[in-house]
């Protein structure tokens, strides 16, 4: 399995992570002062996970994924077999 | 992240101060890659005696560009202000130049209303181009005093088969829907093309309305010394400042590819909190003046406020909350962060104001205060990196008188007549022209993107999609209420920049007046080419005389708006599209005239006269692939007696239906009006013929101006046609609507089932775009 995360740009407005910070405030918890929420792609991958297969996925991460516009792919990796059978 | 955090900075960048600047006169600065010319950055020097800092240089190179300065389009828009009469200014509360134009409607109640473009960002990033868009407008109705109340789109995309265009659609329309609909703002309106001359170049024009008491307006005027210069609402970040990242290198030489996003990322419930902060502060009577950020931000606040007031403004950027440390002086001073207000507060308001913001959780900082110095002047880190007079930045920009040549391919153009094109005769090759029409991209059905809007959130909405214009309620108590209706015909400006601007007034005109309201006040959008083109600016020269002069002979004010220069696919221009917005008043919306009929035997009138009028028409371009000629002649006198039969007649109860004639003609008013309730009709158009000396395919597809389909309950036949006949409104009756037949019957011609109409009407978007939401 092949992992993609995918985080909105660092330099943008991140309403989702804004929100969760507050809420976390309300809570209150002060442990934290901030908050961004990304996504993370498992990319189910026929046979072995090759450098190709991982060249395939950054591919598909920057074309499909993610909207380079106002995100960055900021990793492609194969997955931990502890991650793969989460 | 609370409103106490206190600003910091890891910034190791050297401060370009005012006296560094004094001491380093040569030192040189990008001045080009921020879109400065030579002559503009010697005219800055001159202006200030020395060279500018980077962060001066920042706000003169985003003030002075073309968004912000109109430094093109200045010299024609004054036409508007020196064509109004003593009567239009009669209901004008507040005129161009302000945020929004505002409007007394009578009641003790004002509307405020404006439509903007944010074409550019929506082809970058759609979604969020789109959503910020409404989110911008929406602001600058806050800023007048109003709540908003309604939005209101003009769209304008590619070739419907281009794969990019579904890119394109799917990203706006889901935006527009995303900010609107969580703002709470009902989208009452508006209008869809799609065409491939904007392919490269979308047109993402948003209107808002907002409605205010007379008492709660408010300008953005920085008056009286020692008032507080306060920011409120989102933190300041990195957000559309691509091209201030030159600045932040501390060798301006080191240029290098920006880093810094162009675009921006909107959070409407922030807005929406804003909305009711905003809300509550001018009813508490605590702020003096107040302003939106937008387009250059903080640098576009400080200089208008100041420059509109009686003095100067002194400022500490280190006050500004930021979202990211990082950010150097002249990045804050530019960046187009949303959801951000400023607002000028006494120093007796301000513990009221801080606790009106703490109560709505908006994070509030105060940067400064007006001072009398006539300067505008901003610290950071101690030091002084602005010193300047803030009306050479906001408001005596460079203005421009650029080259002006009618374009030599337009004789050609317009000697290439529709009328030359083969016309159908036969029943059959009618029937499948009309069909062809009512299905073509833009004349089908909106109702894949309008049904992702919400229509009636607010509970005001007495119009909406489809009907002709959108209407709100503003009093509940009365029923009074305003309609706002939007056009623009871009094949029309090709053909003539001047007739078109003036139709797509006529025709936001007469959809104002087929809803029942009486129209009051314009707005415009003027969407062109490239200034530096000079048969684009011949295009924008002609179009806003012609509208200005339309204006005059309507009698309808324009009260404010907005020009988007450089629109162009590649090289080419998109099709002039000067869109205008036009407000009118109704006294209880009760009285509304829907677009479509719903009750069987009433008798059918077309208001108005059709000539061979086809060039630019939907049907040459529909089913020719043809553009060339003139588009049809302007009718004003006619379009004002229109209006005041309409109104007459809606008074006295007359009127059942109305819908207005425009792009499809008669055949595209009849299958829509049809369409509106599933009631048919039976229609004969000899009348017509005989009368105008028209064939029948004229008689459907001419798009003559000044005409509008009624009906009329029998028992009023004879009153209706007394009051035609005294206001010198031609009326022909045309036909009966016919409940039982469910077809639309154009007698001795075709007819076609309601069923077929609709499924040629409603099938094209979904089966390009997926299927509709909620239909």
């Amino acid at each position: 399995m092949v992992l993609v995360e995918v985080m909105p740009k660092a330099e943008l407005l991140d309403p989702q992570g804004k929100a969760v910070a507050g809420a976390l405030h309300r809570l209150g918890s002060s442990a934290f002062d901030g908050v961004r929420v990304g996504k993370r792609f498992e990319l189910h991958v026929v046979g072995p996970v090759t450098d190709a297969v991982l060249a395939e996925a950054r591919q598909v991460a920057e074309t499909l994924l993610a909207n380079l516009v106002i995100e960055d792919v900021v990793s492609v990796r194969e997955a931990t077999d502890l991650e793969a059978r989460a | 992240m609370t409103s106490d955090a206190t600003p910091t900075s890891t910034s190791t960048v050297h401060v370009d101060s005012v006296e560094r600047a004094a001491a380093t006169p040569d030192r040189e600065q990008p001045y080009a890659a921020l879109g400065l010319t030579d002559g503009e950055y010697a005219e800055i020097r001159a202006l200030l005696g020395r060279r500018p800092t980077s962060g001066e240089l920042a706000m003169y190179s985003v003030m002075w560009s073309e968004h912000c300065s109109y430094k093109s389009s200045k010299k024609y828009l004054r036409r508007f202000g020196d064509k109004v009469t003593p009567k239009m200014r009669e209901h004008l509360m507040v005129g161009m130049g302000q945020n929004a134009g505002v409007v007394d409607i009578g009641r003790g109640w004002a509307v405020t209303f404006k439509v903007e473009s944010h074409n550019h960002p929506s082809y970058i990033e759609p979604f969020q181009g789109a959503a910020t868009g409404v989110g911008g407008i929406v602001r600058d109705i806050i800023a007048m005093g109003a709540r908003p109340v309604a939005v209101m789109d003009q769209l304008r995309f590619g070739d419907l088969a281009d794969p990019d265009t579904l890119r394109v659609v799917h990203g706006v329309v889901a935006g527009i829907a995303h900010y609107g609909n969580c703002l709470g703002l009902p989208n009452i309106g508006g209008e869809t093309v799609f065409d491939k001359v904007y392919q490269g170049n979308p047109l993402v024009n948003a209107l808002a309305v907002g409605v205010l008491r007379h008492e709660d307006l408010r300008l953005a005027n920085a008056t009286g010394a020692g008032n507080k210069v306060v920011l409120f609402g989102a933190r300041t970040g990195g957000d559309g400042i691509g091209g201030a990242s030159i600045l932040a290198s501390d060798t301006f030489s080191a240029g290098g590819p920006t880093k810094r996003p162009a675009v921006q990322v909107g959070d409407p419930f922030a807005e929406k909190v804003l909305i009711e902060c905003c809300l509550e502060l001018f009813h508490g009577d605590l702020v003096e003046a107040i302003q939106d950020l937008g387009a250059a931000g903080i640098s576009c606040a400080t200089s208008e406020l100041a420059a509109n007031g009686d003095g100067g403004m002194r400022v500490d950027l280190d006050a500004v909350l930021l979202r990211d440390p990082t950010l150097t002086a002249e990045e804050i001073l530019m960046s187009e962060s949303q959801e951000r207000m400023m607002a000028i507060v006494t120093p007796e308001q301000l513990e009221g104001f801080l606790a009106v913001t703490a109560k709505w959780d908006v994070e509030t900082s105060v940067l400064g205060e007006v001072t009398g110095t006539g300067r505008l002047e901003i610290t950071w880190h101690g030091e002084t990196i602005v010193d300047v007079d803030p009306s050479t930045v906001a408001v005596d920009g460079p203005v421009y008188d650029r080259p002006v040549a009618r374009p030599s391919w337009i004789d050609a153009l317009q000697a290439d007549s529709a009328s030359a094109l083969p016309r159908p005769t036969e029943g059959g090759e009618l029937r499948e022209a009309l069909l062809a029409l009512l299905a073509s991209p833009s004349l089908a059905s909106p109702a894949w993107i309008t049904d992702q809007y919400d229509r009636y959130v607010l509970g005001n909405t007495a119009l909406s999609f489809p009907d002709d214009g959108g209407m709100i309620r503003v009093d509940e108590e009365s029923g009074l209420g305003v309609a706002i209706a939007t056009d623009a015909n871009g094949r029309y400006s090709l053909l003539d920049p001047r007739a078109g601007a003036q139709l797509a007034l006529s025709e936001a005109y007469r959809n104002v007046a087929v809803t029942g309201a009486s129209p009051l006040a314009v707005t415009d959008c003027l969407n062109f080419g490239a200034p530096t083109n000079p048969e684009v600016m011949w295009q924008f020269a002609e179009a806003v005389d012609g509208l200005a002069d339309a204006c005059l002979a309507l009698e309808v004010p324009v009260t404010g708006g907005n020009v988007s220069l450089y629109n162009q696919t590649g090289s080419t221009a998109i099709h002039p599209t000067p869109v205008v917005g036009v407000l009118g008043t109704i006294d209880d919306v009760a009285k509304r005239i829907p677009s479509g009929w719903q009750d069987d035997g009433l008798n059918l009138y077309l208001l108005g006269t059709t000539a061979l009028e086809l060039d630019g028409s939907a049907w040459a371009g529909v089913v020719h692939d043809h553009l060339g000629g003139r588009p049809p002649a302007v009718r004003l006198e006619a379009e004002r007696d229109l209006a005041g039969l309409l109104a007459a007649g809606n008074d006295e109860g007359l009127i059942a239906a109305a819908h207005d004639l425009g792009e499809g003609g008669l055949a595209q008013t009849l299958a829509e009006a049809v369409l509106r309730f599933g009631l048919g009709a039976r229609v004969w158009l000899g009348d017509i013929e005989e009368r105008d000396g028209v064939d029948t395919a004229t008689a459907l597809f001419s798009e003559s101006t000044a005409r509008v389909l009624v009906a009329v309950p029998r028992e009023e036949d004879v009153k209706f046609v007394g009051l035609c006949a005294g206001r010198r409104v031609p009326a022909l009756r045309i036909g009966v609507t016919d409940v039982e037949s469910g077809t639309l019957e154009v007698q001795d011609r075709f007819e076609i089932p309601i069923e077929e109409l609709r499924a040629a009407h409603e099938g094209t978007l979904p089966a390009r775009l997926g299927a509709r939401v909620g239909g």
